[in-house]
Parts: C-alpha cells; sequence; structure tokens
C-alpha cells in the first residue's frame, strides 16, 4: 500500500491533478456529460429547436420521435400547450446551472467569512455562530428552504436566497474545522512570528490551505442546489410558470402522469443527469484533492 | 523433521506499478524449541515473508515456494479452510503494535475467549478459566477483572501481554513475533522478551522473532537469518554470526550497533556499501 | 486513557457498571440543545411576524376587518404587547405545549401533529428499515469485493440513488407499478374499503389488530411505493458510507490478528471489521433524520400521505402560518431529540467513548 508514487506537498500542477483526476474514469465522464450540459444551457439560442414557449395548438402532448405518433421535429414530444419539451429542457438547464452557480457563490463566499472568523478567533464568537450553524441544521433543509420563500414570496430569486442559507452550515463548519486544524500548524505560527496581520495570515496564508475540502463540498452543494431548487419548483413554490424550469414543468406534468409518461419523465432525467454528472466530478475531485484519500 | 520449512519463497505484490517484489527466493527452517531470529532493515521483506506463511497477505500479493510446509503439512496446496484451522491454534502471531492490534471494539476477555472457542471444545465457563489461567502466566494482574476491560484502558505493555496470552491460548506450536517490543519502552521492551522467552522455553515452542535489534537478536536467538531488500544475505547460528560474519552486509549491520560506534553520530549502511556489494556474498 | 499495570488498589476501579456516567454525558448533551432550542424557537416566533403583510390579517385569516375590529384582535392575540413579552409568552406556550391553533381549522397545532405524526413515523421507520437493511449489505460488499464489477455497479447505483431527485422517481414508480401494472395504488394509507379504530397510528400494526382479512395486504401496497422512494436517498448514503468506513477498517492491525486467530472471512468482516465500520454509519444514520423528513415532504405530496410533511405544505399553501410555525418548532425539537438519541446509541456502540 505504501509503494504508490507519491509527492508529498499538495498538488501543485495542473498536471498532477489532471492525473489523478483522470483516473477515475467516472469523473472524466461526468466532467464531459457536464460540459456538453453547460454548452447547451450557453447556446441554448441556436441549439434548441424551437422557441420554449411557443404553444403549437396542433401538437397538443405528442409523444416523442421514437414512439408511435411522434415527428421528428419534436424529438421529446411536446406538453400539454404544445410547447416542445426538448427545447424547454435544453433553456432548462440554463436555470439549473444558473441557479448552481450562484447558489454555490452565495454559500461559499459567505459560509467561508463565517468559518474562518469562527475557527480563527475562537472563544465567544466561535460559541455563537457554531450554535447559530446548529439551529440552521435544525431544520430539514427543504422545509426550511419552503417556510423562508413563503417569507420572501415565491420566485427564483427567493428560492436560491433559500437554498444559500440551508447550505451555509457544512461550508462554515468545514471551514472552522480545517483552519483550527491549519492554526496550529508551523508554518501559520511561523508566519504569525514573522509579524504577519490577522487578515494576512486568514486569507493568504491559511486560506489556501483548506482549499482542498471546500472545493470538493463545493460540488456537493452545486448538485444538492440543483435538486433543491427543482423540488421546490415542483412545490410551486420555486421558479414559476410558464418558466421552463425543470421542477416546475414536472408539477405541470404531473396531472398527465397516466396520460403522457413523457412529459413526465424527461424533466427528471435532465435533472438526474445533470446531477449525476456534477457527483461523478466531485468524486473525482475528492480523489484528486485530497492527499488522504490517493491510495489504491 | 522440521516444525516450519520454506524453500525459495517469492511474493510479488501488483501495485499500481507494476508488480513489486517484496520476499525474493528466502528460505528457512524452525525446529520445535528452537528460536530463530529474522534481522533486516525496514521493509526487508521480514514480515511479509511470515504472513505469507501464515495465509495472511492480501489479494494483491502472489505467493509462489518451492516448498512451504507446516508440521510435514503443506500450507501452499491446503484449502482456505484447513488452514483456518492451524493458524491461531499450532501456528500463532503476534504483532508489532499491540494496542493497534487489539479490535477496540470488544473486551479483551472477548478476544481471547475467541480463540478457544473456535480451536477448542472448551465450554463456557473452561473458555473463561483458561483465560484466566493465560492472563496469570503472561502476568496480567487481576485477570478476573482485565478479562472485562477493553484494550484503550490497557498501556502498551499490557496489551501485548494479552495478545501474547491469545497466541499461547491453544498452546501453539510455532511462535511468530513480529518485531514484538519495538512499539513498547524501553524497560517493558526487557519484560515482554524475558516472558517470550521463558513460555518458549516452558512450551517447548519453535519461536521466530523478527527484530531490528541486534541487541534482542544477542539475547534471545538460537540461529540467525539476516534479510536484505527480500533477499536472504545470511544465515548462521547466533556465536558465529556475532563472531565472524560472513557477509558485508552482516559486517556492517554489527559495526551500526551503537556500541562500536566511532565518532559522535551511528554510520547508516548505505554509506559504505551498495547493493551489489551487499548482494555478492549472499547465500541462498 | 487510564488504565496501566496497577498491581493493587481497589478491584472495582474502572468498573463502572451505574448508569452514572451515561446520565452526565446526556445531561451535557441537553445543555447544549438548550440554546439551540430557543433559537429555534426564535426562529419560529419570528416567522409569522416577518411575513409580508399585517399579522393581525395574518392571524386571524380574516382578509377585510374594519379599524375597530383590528385593534380588538390585536389586543386578543397579544399583538398589542412589546417584543420580547410576546416572545417569552409564545416560549412559555411552548413549555406547556401550547404550539398554537390553526386559523383555518382552530384546531390545537399539537393535536394535528399526534394524530399525523404516526404516518409520517410509520413511512421513515420502514424507509430507514429498508435503506439499513440493503445499504450496510451492499457497502460492506462493495468494499470486500472492491475494485471488480460488483463493486463499481453497487457504486454506480448508490451514485444515481444519490443524484435522484426523489419527486421524479416517485412519479415514475407510480407510472409503472400503478399505471402500467397496475399492482399498487397511487395515494393514502388503506384501501377505503377498510376502517378501523386507530390504536397506534401505524397502519401496519393496527390493521393486523383490526382482524379484517386482507387490511393488512392492503396497508402494504399502500406503503411500498413511498417508502421505496424515500429509502432511496438515505440507502445510497449508507452503501457508501459503510464501504468508506469499512476499507479503513480492513486495512487495521486488529483485523489482521483476527485472521491471524484462524477466523473465518464471514467472521473477521461481519464482526470484527463491521463492528468497528458501524461506528461511523451509525452517525451518518442519524444524520439521515434531517434527510428523511424533507424527503418526507416530498414523497407524502407525491403519494397524498397523510402525514407531517404534507401538512406543512397544504399549511404554507393554504397560508395557515400558525400551523407552519407550530410545526417548524415541532418538527425541529424533534430533529433535536433524534440528535441527541444518536449521540446516546453512538457512545453504547463506541467503547472509547462510553468509558
Ligand atoms: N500489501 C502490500 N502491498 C504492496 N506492497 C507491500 C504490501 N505489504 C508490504 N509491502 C511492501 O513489501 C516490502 C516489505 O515489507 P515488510 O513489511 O515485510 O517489511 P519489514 O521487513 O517487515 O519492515 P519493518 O521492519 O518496517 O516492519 C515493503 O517495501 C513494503 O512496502
Ligand atoms: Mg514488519
Amino acid at each position: 500500500m505504501t509503494v504508490v508514487e507519491t509527492t508529498k506537498n499538495p498538488p501543485t500542477g495542473i498536471a498532477e491533478f489532471w492525473f489523478y483526476f483522470s483516473r477515475n474514469k467516472g469523473a472524466v465522464i461526468g466532467l464531459a456529460v457536464f460540459l456538453i450540459i453547460l454548452f447547451m444551457a450557453v447556446f441554448a439560442p441556436f441549439v434548441a429547436p424551437h422557441d420554449p414557449s411557443i404553444q403549437n395548438r396542433e401538437m397538443l402532448l405528442l409523444p416523442p420521435v421514437l414512439s408511435e405518433g411522434g415527428q421528428a421535429s419534436y424529438l421529446l414530444g411536446t406538453d400539454a400547450v404544445g410547447r416542445d419539451i426538448f427545447s424547454r429542457l435544453i433553456y432548462g438547464a440554463r436555470f439549473s446551472l444558473f441557479i448552481g452557480v450562484i447558489v454555490v457563490t452565495l454559500s461559499v463566499i459567505s459560509g467561508v467569512l463565517v468559518g474562518l472568523v469562527a475557527g480563527y478567533f475562537r472563544g465567544k464568537v466561535d460559541t455563537v455562530i457554531m450554535r447559530v450553524m446548529d439551529i440552521i441544521l435544525a431544520f430539514p433543509s427543504l422545509l426550511l428552504a419552503l417556510v423562508l420563500v413563503a417569507v420572501l414570496g415565491p420566485g427564483l430569486v427567493n428560492a436560491m436566497i433559500a437554498i444559500s442559507l440551508v447550505n451555509l452550515p457544512h461550508f462554515v463548519r468545514l471551514t472552522r474545522a480545517a483552519v483550527m486544524t491549519e492554526r496550529a500548524k508551523d508554518y501559520v505560527i511561523a508566519s504569525k512570528v514573522a509579524g504577519a496581520g490577522t487578515l494576512r495570515l486568514m486569507f493568504l496564508t491559511i486560506l489556501p490551505n483548506c482549499l482542498a475540502p471546500l472545493i470538493v463540498q463545493a460540488t456537493l452543494a452545486f448538485s444538492a442546489a440543483i435538486l433543491d431548487a427543482a423540488a421546490l419548483g415542483f412545490l410551486g413554490m420555486g421558479a414559476q410558470p410558464p418558466t421552463p424550469e425543470w421542477g416546475t414543468m414536472l408539477a405541470e406534468a404531473r396531472e398527465f402522469i397516466q396520460r403522457a409518461w413523457w412529459v413526465v419523465t424527461f424533466p427528471g432525467l435532465a435533472i438526474l443527469i445533470t446531477v449525476l454528472a456534477i457527483n461523478l466530478m466531485g468524486d473525482g475531485l475528492r480523489d484528486a484533492l485530497d492527499p488522504k484519500l490517493k491510495r489504491s | 523433521m522440521s516444525l516450519l520449512e520454506v524453500e525459495n519463497l517469492v511474493v510479488e505484490f501488483q501495485t499500481a506499478s507494476g508488480p513489486f517484489r517484496a520476499v525474493d527466493g528466502v528460505s528457512l527452517k524452525v525446529n520445535a524449541g528452537e528460536v530463530l531470529a529474522i534481522v533486516g532493515e525496514s521493509g526487508s521483506g521480514k514480515s511479509v515473508s511470515m504472513l505469507a506463511a501464515m495465509g495472511l497477505l492480501p489479494w494483491t500479493a502472489k505467493v509462489t515456494a518451492d516448498k512451504l510446509t507446516f508440521n510435514g503439512r503443506d500450507m501452499l496446496a491446503m484449502s482456505d479452510n484447513d488452514r483456518r484451522k492451524i493458524i491461531g491454534k499450532d501456528i500463532a502471531m503476534i504483532f508489532q503494535e499491540p494496542v493497534a492490534s487489539l479490535n477496540p471494539c470488544f473486551t479483551v476477555g472477548f478476544q481471547i475467549e475467541e480463540v478457544l472457542r473456535f480451536h477448542t471444545d472448551l465450554g463456557k465457563k473452561a473458555r473463561r478459566d483458561r483465560a484466566i489461567e493465560l492472563f496469570n502466566a503472561v502476568g496480567i494482574p487481576n485477570p478476573e477483572e482485565r478479562l472485562g476491560h477493553y484494550p484503550h484502558q490497557m498501556s502498551g505493555g499490557q496489551c501485548q501481554r494479552v495478545m501474547i496470552a491469545t497466541a499461547l491460548a491453544c498452546n501453539p506450536k510455532l511462535l511468530i513475533a513480529d518485531e514484538p517490543t519495538t512499539a513498547l519502552d524501553v524497560t517493558i521492551q526487557k519484560q515482554i522478551l524475558d516472558l517470550l522467552m521463558r513460555l518458549q522455553a516452558e512450551h517447548n515452542m519453535g519461536l521466530i522473532i523478527i527484530t531490528h535489534n541486534m541487541g534482542v537478536v544477542a539475547e534471545t536467538a538460537d540461529r540467525v537469518i539476516v534479510q536484505y531488500k527480500g533477499r536472504k544475505i545470511e544465515e548462521a547460528d547466533v556465536l558465529s554470526l556475532f563472531e565472524s560474519p560472513k557477509s558485508a552486509y552482516t559486517k556492517a549491520l554489527l559495526s551500526a550497533l551503537p556500541d562500536n560506534a566511532t565518532g559522535d553520530r551511528l554510520p547508516t549502511i548505505a554509506e559504505f556499501l551498495t547493493d551489489q556489494q551487499i548482494f555478492e556474498g549472499a547465500v541462498r | 486513557m487510564t488504565g496501566g499495570s496497577k498491581t493493587f488498589g481497589p478491584p472495582v476501579f474502572q468498573r463502572k457498571k451505574g448508569l452514572a456516567p451515561m446520565l452526565r454525558f446526556i445531561f451535557g448533551r441537553l445543555a447544549v440543545l438548550i440554546p439551540t432550542f430557543l433559537g429555534v424557537s426564535l426562529i419560529a416566533f419570528s416567522f409569522i411576524r416577518l411575513l409580508p403583510g399585517d399579522p393581525v390579517m395574518l392571524m386571524s385569516g380574516e382578509r377585510v376587518m374594519s379599524p375597530e375590529r383590528h385593534t380588538e384582535l390585536m389586543n386578543q392575540l397579544g399583538l398589542d404587547r412589546p417584543m420580547y413579552v410576546q416572545y417569552f409568552d409564545y416560549l412559555g406556550g411552548l413549555l406547556t405545549g401550547d404550539f398554537g391553533s390553526s386559523i383555518v381549522t382552530k384546531r390545537p397545532v399539537l393535536d394535528d401533529f399526534v394524530n399525523l405524526f404516526p404516518a409520517t413515523l410509520e413511512l421513515s421507520l420502514c424507509a430507514i428499515i429498508l435503506a439499513v437493511a440493503l445499504g450496510i449489505p451492499a457497502g460492506v460488499l462493495a468494499a470486500v469485493k472492491r475494485g471488480t464489477w460488483l463493486d463499481q455497479t453497487i457504486m454506480g447505483s448508490a451514485l444515481v440513488g444519490y443524484s435522484m431527485p426523489i419527486f421524479w422517481w416517485g412519479l415514475l414508480l407510480i407510472i409503472f407499478f400503478s399505471g402500467y401494472l397496475g399492482w399498487t395504488p397511487v395515494s393514502g394509507r388503506i384501501s377505503l374499503m377498510y376502517f378501523f379504530p386507530q390504536v397506534t397510528g401505524f397502519m401496519l400494526i393496527d390493521s393486523l389488530i383490526s382482524g379484517q382479512a386482507g387490511a393488512f395486504k392492503s396497508a402494504l401496497t399502500y406503503l411500498i411505493l413511498p417508502t421505496i422512494v424515500l429509502a432511496t436517498i438515505p440507502l445510497a448514503v449508507i452503501a457508501r458510507q459503510t464501504r468508506s468506513a469499512m476499507l479503513e477498517v480492513l486495512g487495521e492491525d486488529y483485523v489482521r490478528t483476527a485472521r491471524a486467530k484462524g477466523m473465518s472471512p464471514f467472521r473477521v468482516i461481519g464482526v470484527h471489521a463491521l463492528r468497528n465500520a458501524l461506528i461511523p454509519v451509525i452517525t451518518t444514520i442519524g444524520l439521515q433524520v434531517g434527510v428523511l423528513l424533507a424527503g418526507a415532504i416530498l414523497t407524502e405530496t407525491i403519494f397524498s400521505w397523510p402525514g407531517i410533511g404534507k401538512w406543512m405544505v397544504d399549511s404554507v399553501f393554504k397560508r395557515d402560518y400558525a400551523v407552519v410555525q407550530g410545526g417548524l418548532m415541532l418538527i425541529a425539537g424533534m430533529i433535536m431529540l433524534v440528535n441527541l438519541l444518536v449521540d446516546v446509541l453512538y457512545g453504547l456502540v463506541n467503547p472509547r467513548i462510553r468509558h
């Protein structure tokens, strides 16, 4: 077990990172799928065969192309008001990825700040912060998000704010734990002795050394955010119709569950594939970034 | 007939960077009542060769040997099931890290009685009595009470005593002690070694002691095998090894003893020997 | 980390069979819970006051009212008192079991909770049992067969389960098993044909007690799909966690010792390794309670399962904010209690904490 070619210092080069990342086949597949989804999202107006909101009254609940009665121009069929499902899914990717990015950015930035403060100063500040995080964690995340959205009013932006808040404790705890282990290490003490200021110590000395677990957690939060946003949409508390958000599409499709399986199947499949791709990447990132797991 | 006979043992590990030969053509014999010491620096394949003899290596290891018999029975050809009836009973092994070698989730009593349950037909009460007897034999005070303790409640030396008691539970014919004292305090080391030697003499066991420590060798062994990078460099009885070492490597090892150090630091082997010089004098 | 080679001394030096250390441990935990409880109650309290709109209207549920009526209600609901008085009043209510009353039905929130909770509990228990019963063996198997196709299949499925939007998964199962095969019903807890009094609140048990032919089977068919849906994510998490814990444990020295004692692989893995691997897994299972309740919100909505998840969602939509407030408090309180229980259980399986 010890004969693996180990380099002692944490990953420095992109090359080494890629070496470990690419050894995980799933991660590479996840990355590829994610890039495809990203491409479709960015270039949605060019990729999508139809306008996502145009209702074709002649083509209500048209089945997908491969089943009986399908039409080639409507690859995945149409929904109850004759909109092209495929195009709506492509536009939906925009929302999901956007939600993921915003939520992760919000919760990472605030979580890391709060966690740094808690882990660096310890004492009362720490206690108060951690108690507040405990309080957030005492609620089931979706319930808290649901209630927050009820307070703020349904909608995409409020859903994102709510999900960010629900995600916050994980980043705070992680940063705090990492800071506390790093703080006691020699290099931090050395720079302290050398006269480095508090802010400099926190951001330039300690933070870069806690990045690996944060990146892995950020990937997890990204996929969780997509799931939560879709769930809120499904419950009618996220994006509002006719927005082509995947969860919202599912909510609209529910009543056709017995008549038109495709209206229900494809939006969920889109969520699953996206989330799965991100989680696969997350596993690969963990392998590549976490030196402790770099064996076998 | 020797107790354990090994001829031309080769162990190869599959690793991420291709096959790795940890033991390369080692042969050895141990008789009943004999103490064999295996010395060699870290990574020289001492543990791996003994684990191979017991069939305890992970599946990534490929073990081959011209001969590997215990008490005349072929250990390589034997089914796993049959081998398990021998190891733990007739061959027992104790390890370097006594605390880590005991399961933290079970009491030491459970762990010693477990061996008796699997290898003997003793009843519950008889097993407990035997465990108490064993604890007494290895010098653990208050055995009745100690049996109910968890490993983390005991010191390293106590844990090693528990390991020894467990190994002795079924009166093994051969005991393999893999660096039994390395992890212990100096004062405790001596006690444990004395205990091992006393028990070995009492039961007329074969004993293989793996060590880095030439002092331990001098104190305990009848015969010595010197190993380097998976190969046997020299084999001799303990007196002739210390008096007239044949290979350059053994000489170097002996001169690395603190007693023989000149100047204010200890020399390292690599400072004055190349691999080639070492293997030249090697025996097979 | 006490002990050592003491040769004399009181024979029962650390043989502490009594409950005292455990109780002290539990009280310690409770002490930490108090600030959390206060915080949670503060959130539940502020919730209604943060809502957009007039709290008097929100709390009375009346849409139009004269200024006189407004003042009257304000006084009646105690909203004209200073905030902190209102909060302490609320807190006092909580401690005496007063979680407010529904604006719509006027029933006490606690009564509804107590009525609906068994349905959620039954569903969650079945789900967690399913998740543990499948997840632990799957994780162990994957660890033992590490690197093989079996490992890859198990871990691949676990990742799919972990990534699953369960509200969609539920719909898919309904399409297939209820719609296409016609095997299972779509909503509710038991067929309307059967009627019997609630004894335990668990439909499976009550149907047995009722002695009505076919009632148990009916309850089971209603339960099965929601259970699968709710179990999906915990199952995946438990399988992944078990595998990694097991891999770690399998490399430990004491596993080698067990093998050196001649124990069968079954015993080495199933007793020596698993017992240690379960320690982190139990924490994971404990953490799934929050996940389960979040999942229950979706699962109960899809299957019209009359539990607290559906109750909360319905209340949000009906703007019955008093119920939302009380429900939040009750659910958070329950999660805190379960976490406490998990801590205690953790202490029980891990001798290093117990002593
Ligand atoms: N499971 C394994 N997979 C791959 N290589 C292994 C494995 N176990 C041992 N090795 C390698 O085999 C070589 C011999 O190891 P071994 O443990 O026998 O050394 P040793 O002589 O006992 O050293 P020490 O004195 O440190 O215990 C080492 O280089 C080690 O890295
Ligand atoms: Mg060794």
